[in-house]
């Protein structure tokens, strides 16, 4: 037990230790010698496994070990136990009375003794002597470094406790950030600290020191080199790192015959081919939606998923900005065949199936005198007519965008129309390709599948992914992964791919271990870590450079050749740039050019189409909005993020449409346990699709095209780790190469038996009350303070008492429900921030989901259930107003009432009211009689009903933020208006004398918003930002009539639909 | 509150005690049942079971405080569950007990006499099985004394506008005041044990608990003037408790909870369950230990009428509350009507009307107040029907509330109905060891009653 926890202790400390070394300043943070330390421990004291197994396989379950020497019998350690402990020593073997104590313990230790046998002595934790520069304990420092991600990278600045990084921030000065950040961006921390990640090389499940695979790596080059490289395969993701293609680019120069395939299962060719298709050649598109006055998405979710999401949605809230009635609005139309956060944000929607975006592309260019006539069915041809007419009115502002999922003739087809309608050059804009190698992927993976099932591939290195879980099923990957003869994989975790391959590298995070990469735009940034790797892991640097030339080179060193170099093109010396680079989390001057290549292709020229039979039901793919493709399956914050539009958690479900529910019986039932908010039954399906069956849980999605199922991606894993395996269905599985994206031809058997999934919002339906005001922009110039218009609130002076005055600061937020398009990004910013656990799927069906904001969605045009003709507010009951319904995201955190129906029903007084207006929260004092959180209309309280948080994971801990309390089992938690920030900023105020700076204070969710839709501050300086949002006509107050004055108000959301389409 | 009345002029009045009866068979019949009488078979099986249910009460409650409230069905919408339930319909049960006793004592109902004692047991073991739902509902119950104001170095004090902190005082109060009442009470009567014990430990204990009665004059004089005085005190309380009790919900915001017809209806319900709970209580004892003759059939009809008219007071509360939702227009209160009716737990709505509006209208009839097994059947019916009624009034109003985003759905876990059980088996064996353990019936006014109808007196003085 001893040996455990000093175990336990060392590993902490080491942990703790680690950044010091890592701090960030430029040259620091590779621990090179540790790691040479490390090999040697392991080399003389490795155990065979293969003995141990022989040794306990006479044992029977009466005989317990206690460390790994005894375990391997060793005479030295018997004799020294009965040295030290002579009375004890014979009560090793007497396992009676402490049976299962030593069951357990033996073999955890045993298990914990393997993975972290080999050492180094660790030394003991000592105030510092001499203080790093630039550190004042207690106060966190903030890095910059990027987020590599698909063909993107985020800028983020991370917040550093002690060399712990904590929580992400968005980066101002990064074009993919402009200092916001997304849900999976903030979520990224996590994986950090995931303990579950793989922690060493291993080979053939058996741990191996990174020396080994060195010398393994050279040995294999060797081999190859003798056959130019014939047998040697490398496979990786989009690659954007500059310093990483160069190496692999020599890697590639060493072995002329070596190829480098890369695969990205959840980013369609499209993009690619369709530039080939356009102008001949790849390019990067990259939108300016800032100047799009009318901007027209085929099936694009450009903001919340894909390159430059972030800064899209960003200049697309930038335009819709409403001061007064004389501010003009973008409009977007989308059409989509599953409602995304773009689409849900749309001010005229279109559902349509996504195998038909093609001919609504094409006719839409026809109109625009591309290519020829192409007739759509009846409701769609009006609706392209009109927004045909209204994309040509705003001529040279209009944008299409064609979504990431689209085939290459829609993506093809946008350049085209954005040609014809002037919008490249302002709106649009083309540079050379971020990606270094851009290659038709599932062409380069057929490839590779193909040479080793020819038996051509002798060594195939796996930098990053998961081929596979997400390889199309008819490349049967697997299988032929089996015949190459020696398989490296590098993953951050030990899954699907690492079982089959011979040796498996850890993987680094971005925040451990250094690098390059480019953002959507091409401006390059530099991955600097912000902590020593917490385990042996490395990067795909390290794993590349093993087998070239320079084995054993750091990805430091890699990382600072390639920019020595680069840096005479910038015209920046290496070493005033690095720091500057580092700093800033740009690198000046690596933005890309805009180019304008030729576009040489006629739509007319395109085969005729042949459409799909209106009858004829799609399935398609797409990546999910939390997870991904996979790769955050084990991330719980992700897991548990309710999903835009569907809000389940955990789970994926074939998302059908009402009236195609409705037709195939797939009936939802609401469980009592957590009911509306908590747990739906839904039906569940085989889908029998490309040959292959997966079975899987139906949701019904109001909005979505009447025919297309949607299989999302990246569930059902079977080796993720604790938090992600076994959840949800792998739509992988029925998915082929010919068809990736949308298959017909499927068949769907109801089983008959139902699943439950767990759904945070089910209600849809506001029931008349006036819970979310929106207008249309008309609406809105004709009344601009149309949320205050059937409102009974009362009036602030309609009491007997006084009212109390704040004169000093008075905290206040606004939340323009305009821009908010219900990304989730200020969710997980939240969780981070506050340290908010996780509490699993059987807790979120019960209801008990610990978020302290949450998105409420709405369907607004559904009239209340109770006043009859309406639907109940379930979306399996179908009524039509769900085919295509007006979608709308309310954030709702703590209102922080100044007359908090709380605060009045504490018997303790736990919860109470801050002169500043906080509705503080004391959990000392609390002791959980929930009455509060009864008592609440706007149901933001959240109870710890079991022990939720996790106080063991020694990991875990360092993920918290150190000034927020983490609370235990039994008190009442809210949000806070980040308490913690407002204080920090007042020290800091009091400090220098003066009043607190309008903007010095962000909350966590504020910070994280990409379209700015919140916004905190003092609401009794009339200069403050949230003071001049809340003067507006605009504003207004959740159920205003129970006047519990909230604090937090909203801006009515106003949408500039085109009035022609509302009136069809 | 005189619910008896006289009876028409030229009707012979039953007795209140069988004909027949002396001073000496009272006390014989009545301590035999603790003195001599061998534990039969019946009671030990009985006894053992409910014990076996009392281990499944501590189960339940080591498991919560090991677990925390998490094992319980609550969520957020629904913050209390089973346990404020179960809370407020055992205050309620207790409320009859200190009617009979308190109310009916001041108004000189004789009638009340054989049944005052284990009304007031019931309510004490009512009270300690109520008292137990406020407590370890708490997240942290290790903290509750948080909730009473004791000198504190820190200097915080409860949060005394919170209707939880008078629920602390007034439960408190009454279990307090109910605790003397009935150990005044038994005075008298722990003297008679005391004197007809045959065994020395029995003289012992019961020489210990009958504080040196003597049965002087002086004795009785100082006696009857502190029953008065606790009768006094009993009487307000049996208003203001589920008054307190009722302001847990009218206060709060809660569509559903805040209603100003709440405190009387609240009062009104509890009696009613708490009639309910006597009946349910004394049909089976009188039989067991053969006590027809001092629990006559008249008494269960006077106790059938009490039911009957506070059932019409809580039948009009339920109308009251429906036509106030509509009267008021407000909006939230309306939707919640409705749902009532239409809702997911629309069932339990129109069970709650069957058993307690619609099944006590039998009452009006002589007949059925006369049948005992139908007062016993009712008396079951009533009971679960005020059970449904807190659990109407508790957890469908928190699950609609005003965030249709927020709405949920509640379902108690096994460990709710395991605590829940677990108190209907404390109360019983608590009941079992009452009824062994103590004189169930009040020798002392029986002896009085005895008195008064041989000298041909009826009582209504």
């Amino acid at each position: 037990m001893d040996a455990m926890s000093d175990h336990e202790h060392d590993k902490q400390l080491r942990i703790l230790e680690g950044p010091l070394a890592a701090k960030p300043a430029p040259g620091g943070g590779h621990d090179h010698e540790d790691g040479e330390i490390v090999d040697d421990t392991l080399r003389e004291h490795r155990l065979e496994l293969s003995a141990v197994r022989e040794r306990l396989k006479d044992k029977s379950g009466k005989q317990y070990w206690r460390t790994l020497e005894e375990l391997s019998g060793d005479p030295h350690f018997e004799e020294l136990l009965h040295r030290e402990f002579p009375r004890h020593a014979s009560e090793w073997d007497d396992a009676v009375d402490r049976r299962d104590f030593l069951k357990l313990m033996g073999a955890s230790l045993a298990l914990a003794g393997l993975a972290g046998c080999g050492r180094p002595d660790e030394s003991h934790i000592v105030p510092y002597v001499k203080q790093p520069d630039g550190m004042v304990l207690g106060k966190p420092n903030y890095y910059a470094t990027v987020m590599p991600f698909g063909a993107d990278a985020v800028g983020v600045l991370v917040e550093s406790h002690e060399g712990r990084p904590t929580k992400i921030e968005g980066n101002p000065d990064h074009p993919s950030s402009l200092g916001a950040t997304s849900a999976i961006v903030q979520a990224s921390i996590l994986n950090l600290y995931d303990p579950d990640r793989a922690q060493t090389v291993m080979e053939g499940g058996e741990i191996r020191a990174w020396s080994a695979f060195l010398g393994s790596a050279q040995e294999a080059a060797t081999g190859a080199k003798a056959a130019g490289g014939a047998g040697f395969r490398i496979l990786s993701g989009t690659v954007t790192s500059p310093t990483l293609a160069g190496q692999l680019r020599k890697l590639l120069a060493l072995y002329p015959q070596a190829k480098w395939h890369q695969w990205e299962p959840a980013v369609s060719d499209g993009a690619r081919e369709g530039a080939k298709l356009a102008f001949g050649r790849v390019v990067n598109t990259v939108y300016v939606p800032a100047k799009a006055d009318v901007i027209l998405s085929l099936d694009a979710d450009f903001l919340a998923s894909g390159p430059g999401h972030i800064s899209y949605a960003k200049q697309w809230a930038g335009r819709r900005k409403l001061d007064g009635t004389n501010d003009s609005m973008n409009r977007l139309y989308v059409v989509e065949p599953t409602p995304t956060v773009t689409g849900s944000s749309a001010d005229n929607k279109l559902p349509m199936r996504a195998s038909d975006i093609e001919l609504f592309a094409r006719a839409l260019a026809a109109k625009l005198g591309r290519g020829n006539a192409v007739s759509l069915p009846g409701d769609a041809e009006k609706w392209l007519n009109t927004v045909a007419a209204d994309l040509a009115k705003a001529h040279s502002s209009s944008l299409v965008v064609a979504g990431e999922q689209q085939s290459a003739t829609v993506h093809a087809l946008a350049h085209a129309i954005n040609a014809a309608l002037g919008n490249v050059g302002t709106t649009v804009y083309y540079t050379e390709p971020v990606e270094a190698e851009p290659v038709n992927q599932l062409e380069s993976l057929r490839d590779l599948c193909a040479d080793m099932d020819a038996g051509k591939v002798d060594l195939l290195v796996i930098l990053g992914g998961n081929p596979a879980y997400d390889a199309p099923h008819d490349f049967d990957f697997v299988r032929k992964l089996e015949k190459v003869h020696t398989s490296v994989h590098l993953s951050p975790y030990f899954d699907e791919t690492s079982a089959y391959c011979h040796w498996h590298v850890s993987e680094s995070h971005y925040l451990e271990s250094w690098s390059d990469a480019r953002a959507y735009d091409g401006t390059a940034s530099i991955v600097q870590p912000l902590i020593a790797p917490l385990y042996y892991t490395k990067s795909a640097h390290d794993v590349v450079a093993a087998f070239g030339d320079k084995p054993g080179q750091l990805p430091y060193d890699a990382v600072r050749a390639y920019w020595t170099e680069a840096s005479t093109h910038l015209g920046t010396a290496i070493d005033a740039g690095w720091r500057k680079w580092l700093n800033d989390g740009v690198i000046s001057g690596t933005k890309l050019p805009a180019i304008s290549p030729e576009l040489k292709f006629s739509p007319a020229s395109l085969p005729a189409l042949e459409g799909m039979p209106a009858d004829q039901v799609e399935y398609i793919f797409r990546p999910d909005p939390t997870v991904y493709d996979g790769r955050f399956a084990n991330n719980g914050w992700l897991q548990e993020l309710p999903k835009p539009v569907t809000k389940l958690t955990w789970d994926n479900a074939a998302l059908v449409s009402p009236k195609f529910a409705g037709k195939n019986d797939l009936a939802h039932k609401v469980v009592s346990r957590g009911g509306e908010h908590g747990q739906v039954r839904s039906a569940v399906v085989d889908i029998e699709l490309n040959g292959s069956k997966v079975t899987a849980a139906t949701w019904t999605v109001p909005g979505q095209a009447e025919n297309t199922v949607v299989l999302p991606l990246g569930y059902g894993r079977s080796r993720s780790g604790f938090t992600g395996t076994n959840k949800g269905f792998n739509a992988y599985a029925v998915r082929t190469s010919n068809a990736m994206w949308s298959a017909a031809g499927g068949k769907m058997t109801a089983t008959g038996d139902g699943y439950s999934l767990a759904c945070t919002q089910y209600h849809f339906n506001m029931e008349g009350r006036q819970i979310l005001s929106t207008a249309t922009l008309e609406e809105y110039q004709r009344n601009p303070a149309f949320p205050q218009e059937k409102r009974e609130e009362v009036a602030k002076d309609d009491s007997l008492y006084k009212a109390f005055t704040y004169p000093g600061y008075a905290w206040g937020m606004a939340i323009d429900l305009n821009k908010c398009n219900g990304c989730n990004a200020c969710v997980v910013a939240c969780q981070s921030e506050n340290n908010i656990p996780v509490v699993g799927k059987d807790q979120v069906m019960r209801g008990r989901e610990m978020h302290w904001i949450r998105i409420d969605r709405y369907y607004t045009n559904s009239p209340a259930s109770m006043d009859g003709g309406g639907n109940t507010g379930d979306p399996s009951q179908y009524s039509p107003a769900l085919d295509n319904p007006e979608t709308f995201f309310q954030p709702v955190p703590c209102m922080q009432c100044e007359n908090a129906p709380c605060e009045q029903v504490c018997p303790v007084g736990a919860t109470t009211h801050s002169t500043e207006g906080l509705n503080d929260m004391v959990y000392n004092r609390c002791v959980g009689t929930r009455y509060c959180s009864n008592n609440c209309p706007y149901k933001v309280r959240r109870f710890n009903f079991l022990r939720f948080q996790d106080w063991e994971t020694p990991q875990l801990k360092l993920l918290r933020n150190p000034e927020v309390t983490v609370r235990s089992r039994g008190v009442m938690e809210k949000c806070t208006y980040c308490v913690q920030r407002i204080n920090n900023a007042r020290i800091d105020a009091e400090k220098q004398n003066r009043p607190i700076r309008d903007g010095e204070i962000v909350t966590a969710c504020e910070s994280a918003c990409p379209t700015e839709a919140i916004a905190f501050g003092n609401i009794n300086d009339p200069t403050s930002k949230v003071a001049k949002l809340k003067a507006q006509q605009r504003n207004y107050t959740l159920l205003g009539e129970l006047n519990a004055r909230p604090r937090t108000t909203y801006l009515g959301a106003v949408r500039n639909p085109n009035t022609e389409l509302e009136k069809a | 509150m005189s619910v008896t009345g006289n009876l028409p002029a030229g009707h012979e009045p039953e007795p209140w005690i069988e004909p027949g009866h002396t001073y000496a068979s009272v006390t014989d019949k009545i301590s035999s049942a603790v003195l001599t009488r061998p534990l039969g078979i019946g009671w030990l099986l009985g006894f053992a079971f409910l014990f076996s249910i009392v281990m499944v009460l501590n189960l339940a409650i080591g498991w919560l405080i090991t677990k925390g409230v998490g094992i319980w069905g609550i969520n957020i919408p629904i913050g209390w569950g089973f346990a404020i339930v179960n809370f407020v319909w055992w205050i309620g049960i207790g409320h009859a007990g200190t009617l009979i006793s308190a109310i009916l004592y001041l108004l000189n109902q004789k009638w009340r006499t054989s049944i005052n004692r284990f009304a007031e047991a019931m309510t004490l073991f009512a009270v300690a099985c109520a008292g137990l739902f406020p407590l370890i509902h708490t997240g942290r119950p290790w903290m509750a004394y948080y909730m009473f104001p004791y000198p504190s170095t820190m200097g915080i004090w409860p949060q005394f506008r919170s209707p939880l902190i008078w629920d602390v005082f007034a439960v408190s109060t009454y279990g307090t005041v109910s605790l003397l009442f009935w150990f005044v009470g038994l005075l008298p009567d722990l003297a008679t044990l005391r004197d007809r014990a045959k065994t020395r430990w029995q003289q012992v204990i019961f020489g210990m608990l009958s504080m040196g009665w003597r049965g002087s004059a002086r004795h009785w004089h100082r006696y009857q003037s502190a029953y008065l005085l606790l009768a006094g005190l009993a009487t307000p309380l049996v208003l203001s408790v589920h008054t307190v009790v009722s302001f847990d919900f009218a206060v709060g915001i809660v569509p559903g909870w805040h209603t100003t017809i709440f405190p009387p209806y609240f009062v009104a319900g509890a009696i009613y369950s708490g009639f309910a709970m006597v009946l349910t209580l004394a049909i089976p004892m009188r039989k067991a230990y053969g006590m027809e003759g001092f629990i006559t059939l008249r008494h269960l009809e006077q106790m059938a009428k009490v039911m009957l008219a506070t059932g019409l007071i809580v039948a009009y509360g339920y109308f009251i509350e429906f036509f106030m939702a509509f009267y008021s227009g407000n909006k939230f209160d309306v939707f919640l009507a409705k749902q009532r009716l239409h809702g997911p737990y629309a069932p339990f709505y129109y069970a709650l009307i069957l058993c307690n509006i619609l099944t006590p209208q039998l009452l009006w009839f002589k007949k059925v107040r006369r049948n005992i097994p139908a007062l016993f059947v009712m008396s079951l019916i009533i009971n679960t029907g005020m059970w449904l009624e807190r659990f109407v009034i508790v957890v469908i109003s928190l699950t609609r509330d005003f965030m249709p985003s927020a709405w949920g759905r509640y379902s108690p876990t096994v460990w709710d109905y395991a605590t829940f059980v677990g108190t209907l088996g404390l109360f019983t064996m608590l009941i079992f060891l009452f009824v062994r353990g103590l004189p169930a019936i009040a020798i002392s006014e029986m002896r009085e009653l005895v008195h008064e109808d041989s000298h041909g007196s009826e009582g209504h003085s």
